[in-house]
């Protein structure tokens, strides 16, 4: 995830919190929120990923000019491709996060994504299995490190069953 | 409330049920907060009739993000220090899910007391669909 302009907001991280089924007011109470330890509303764990939403190039999302591989009036938009497997052309297979920090509404920070390593599997029911590391820093505007992000992605070249 | 090293045991854990019946409309939900809006999550005509796969499935994104509820309800709020999981099985909607968080060590790093847990997601038939760990500061 690349994001020059990442902004912590109130209420996307209420929609967030909502979406993973969390209650806690932490997340969407400012009143209760400022007189907890953290002393204000914080985003849950996993809202970094939410930074895909201000990546312009984010290839899982609907471009106005360019047509989509979901249904429209027929079961896809445009002949299938390697993304429409997964994330970024693989499925999901690893996802690790290191905290400095909680996020904090109201902040702006930027994301910055390199890739990490790869390898390659045998897979169990035969063929190879690619995986593709990526890791993203989210930085403040000053250059303090909040969130390091490792996601590992797996391209499988068939319709996988035991996968994430 | 944050947990405390002095009454904290290896072996120690937390248990919740996340969802009850995964509803197509937690799929969209999380589609569009998250800003995953993969078809493979809330299309089924597309995964059924292009992708190949029985129905449209969980965000694995999804799943680790409602585990992750357990581990912050566990270990209190702004006290989570690392997370991480495998995908290790699909989610289907109708999946009944259910969290264990354990706690696996218990170290002072600096001076300041943190855990270690494990974490892990199955669903109704016991099937493991994310494995990971978390690590947090805990009070003394």
């Amino acid at each position: 995830m690349t994001a020059e302009r990442f902004p912590v907001e109130a209420g996307h991280i209420m929609l967030f919190a909502r979406s993973i089924r969390d209650p806690n007011p932490i997340y969407c109470d400012a009143e209760h929120a400022s007189a907890a330890e953290v002393g204000g509303i914080i985003a849950p764990p996993t809202f970094v990923q939410a930074s895909a939403q201000f990546d312009p190039e984010y290839v899982l999302r609907p471009k106005l000019d360019e047509p989509w591989f979901g249904s429209g009036r027929e079961a896809t938009g445009r002949p299938p491709s390697q993304e429409s497997r997964g994330v970024g052309g693989g499925l999901h297979a690893e996802q690790h996060y290191e905290y400095q920090r909680p996020l904090m509404a109201g902040e702006v920070l930027q994301a910055h994504e390199r890739d990490g390593e790869t390898w390659t599997k045998q897979g169990r029911r035969g063929g190879t299995l690619h995986f593709t590391e990526k890791i993203t820093e989210y930085r403040t505007p000053g250059g303090e490190l909040v969130v390091t992000a490792r996601s590992v992605g797996v391209i499988t070249g068939q319709v996988v069953e035991h996968e994430g | 409330m944050a947990l405390s090293a002095s009454e904290l045991q290896v072996g120690d854990s937390h248990c919740e049920v996340i969802v009850d019946g995964l509803t197509r409309t937690q799929l969209v939900m999380y589609a569009g907060a998250s800003g995953d809006y993969n078809p493979l999550h809330t299309d089924d005509r597309y995964t059924t009739e292009v992708a190949g796969y029985p129905s449209v499935f969980a965000h694995g994104m999804l799943t680790m993000g409602m585990s992750g509820k357990v581990v912050t309800d566990y270990v209190g709020d702004g006290r989570i220090t690392k997370y991480g999981v495998r995908f290790k099985s699909q989610v289907w909607p109708g999946d009944t899910l259910t969290t264990t968080v354990a706690v696996t060590a218990i170290d002072e790093i600096d001076g300041v007391a943190h855990g270690d847990f494990s974490v892990t997601t199955v669903n109704q038939d016991g099937v493991e669909v994310i494995s990971g760990y978390a690590a947090a500061r805990l009070d003394p």
